[in-house]
């Protein structure tokens, strides 16, 4: 790829760089789906949960592949959590963020949950899903696959299935862009400072004006000052 | 002080100031908190170490469950305070009593009163969020905001629809929310019942008034049964409960009448018949019992909304 960009970026960053393009993205999606199904020996009790937002059209596509690589073209079944009441933030963040519905219409009991996210981060979006599912019921194991690994974990947790390993700044931003959100595959990392966070006081009212979103929230993220705060949602 | 809570606001006392954007927030949130009682762990962490007063200064029983459920599904911690045998009878004053349950460092009360304003007298007086949970004949905000969340998951709308209400409607501070929110949601409302229940210039509200229900329930998609307040004084309203039970009470004869599809509700306490036959609050287009779970989702999406977030740190 023409600007793939370097992990080790000493020097200066564009403001917004592509590391991955859509046929990327599919070879790796692709990928992780063999991935899956090899370490799972098939399908058996193999079920997909997407993390709103972005994990929940990634675990669909990963469910598509799946069926694809197995002789009975048997999908996984596919749901969704939010982890917004499971935040380890919620005390942190000026206001509440909006919940929107987890969606688990199948038993858990006994089966191996693949969690799916795009960008892992600090890895605290990872434990409060883990915490999510687990009040759904008592599944034989939980793995994770994301698309990006970024670093700068706080907490112990390692992705199973990774599309591609990214060392950034923690001053960078990852945006796994989907068509079906974004209208285009691509993976982008850039500068979050390229926008000067506003002063929380001054802040307050354009918040208010314009509301929830994954947008918003990284704008939310960036006001909260300072990027090493424990509070945000692993990007 | 700004409080920039998702409400806009620190505390929630009547739907009156709620704007319809909020109103929709409230109603989409709890369709999230429904899901969570649904679950085999009906529990979210979201609230934990947030303290909670019930402060009830007048009976209750479904309101203070429902309260009481939904800030244990949310982890929050509660305590509950009834006037009976408390310092209240030994002669202190509300504020005094607010104050000092203030010492205790609550993040939210919930509060019934038996005074119109009394949450809002409390709330200027006090940090902690105030949720009304009734005050007087004034406003019961998440009464209403739960009989609409009953609607619309009936009906997947709240614009256009008719909604009739009828019985005591003097003393009745649900009716007063109900046709707040109602119309500021697109339905319209009709009110119905003896000239001597229904208050003077009661359509400044924007809802229409009839005494006789055999006219308008065919017109009407959701029919709301009143209880008659006897102790506020209703008793006194009408020469005898059978007369009323006859000429506004609902039966099957008057069910039958109602539009397809039509829900029938009822806050609670029903008195069995007397305002509504014991047939048709048990009957298919009752939702009487559904509206008390949709309580506990709507309290929640409240409690979450008001105490989510850090506030004005």
């Amino acid at each position: 790829m023409p600007n793939d960009a370097t992990a080790s970026g000493s020097g200066s960053r564009s403001r917004s760089t592509r590391i991955m393009d859509d046929a990327k993205m599919e070879r790796t999606i692709a990928r992780l789906a063999l991935e899956i199904v090899e370490q799972n020996k098939g399908t058996a009790g193999l079920v997909l949960i997407g993390i709103r937002n972005r994990g929940v059209p990634l675990a669909k596509r990963l469910a598509e592949k799946i069926a694809a690589t197995n002789r009975e073209k048997k999908s996984p079944p596919v749901g969704a959590v939010d982890i917004t009441l499971y935040r380890d933030d919620l005390t942190s963040i000026f206001e509440a963020p909006m919940v929107r519905s987890s969606d688990i219409h199948f038993p858990i009991d006994g089966s191996v949950v693949v969690l799916v996210d795009d960008v892992l981060f600090t890895g605290r979006t990872i434990r409060a899903a883990i915490d999510t599912v687990m009040d759904y019921g008592r599944p034989k194991a939980i793995r994770l696959a994301v698309m990006i690994d970024r670093g700068h974990r706080e907490l112990p947790i390692q992705a199973d299935y990774v599309g591609k390993v990214v060392p950034t700044r923690i001053s960078e931003r990852v945006d796994v862009l989907l068509v079906e959100s974004d209208g285009a595959d691509e993976v982008v990392i850039s500068e979050a400072s390229a926008a000067p966070p506003p002063a929380p006081a001054a802040a307050s009212p354009a918040r208010k004006a314009s509301r929830p979103d994954r947008k918003d929230e990284s704008g939310k993220k960036k006001r909260k000052t300072s990027a090493s705060k424990p509070g945000r949602k692993s990007r | 002080m700004t409080h920039n809570r998702p409400l806009g606001r620190k505390d929630l006392l009547g739907i009156a100031e709620l704007s319809r954007p909020e109103i929709v927030k409230i109603l989409d949130t709890a369709e999230t908190m429904w899901e969570i009682g649904e679950r085999p762990v009906k529990k979210v962490p979201t609230l934990r170490g947030k303290t909670i007063i019930n402060l009830f200064f007048e009976a209750s029983t479904r309101t203070r469950f429902s309260f009481e459920v939904a800030q244990k599904r949310l982890s929050a911690d509660s305590v509950n305070f009834a006037a009976k045998g408390s310092a209240v009878e030994k002669g202190e004053t509300l504020v005094d009593t607010a104050k000092n349950l203030m010492a205790m460092a609550p993040d939210a009360i919930v509060m019934r009163h038996p005074n119109p304003g009394a949450p809002h007298a409390l709330a200027e007086a006090i940090p902690a969020a105030i949720i009304n949970a009734g005050d007087g004949a004034h406003e019961h905000p998440t009464q209403a905001l739960l009989d609409a969340f009953t609607i619309r998951r009936h009906f997947g709308r709240l614009e256009g629809l008719k909604v009739l209400i009828v019985g005591d409607i003097a003393h009745s501070r649900v009716v007063r929310s109900n046709v707040h929110l109602l119309r500021k949601m697109g339905s319209e409302v009709v009110l119905c019942g003896p000239p001597t229940l229904m208050p003077v210039g009661i359509e400044s509200l924007g809802c229409e008034t009839s005494y006789k229900i055999d006219e308008v329930i065919p017109k009407c998609d959701v029919v709301m049964m009143l209880r008659v307040q006897t102790e506020r004084g209703a008793g006194t309203a009408f020469p005898s409960v059978r007369e009323y039970s006859r000429l506004f009470g609902l039966n099957r004869a008057r069910v039958a009448k109602m539009k397809k599809g039509g829900i029938v509700m009822h806050p609670g306490p029903m008195n069995r018949g007397v305002e509504i036959a014991s047939d048709v609050a048990d009957g298919e287009r009752s939702v009487i019992l559904e509206q008390v779970t949709s309580g506990v989702a709507v309290r929640m999406a409240v409690l979450y909304l008001l105490l989510g977030g850090a506030g004005e740190e």
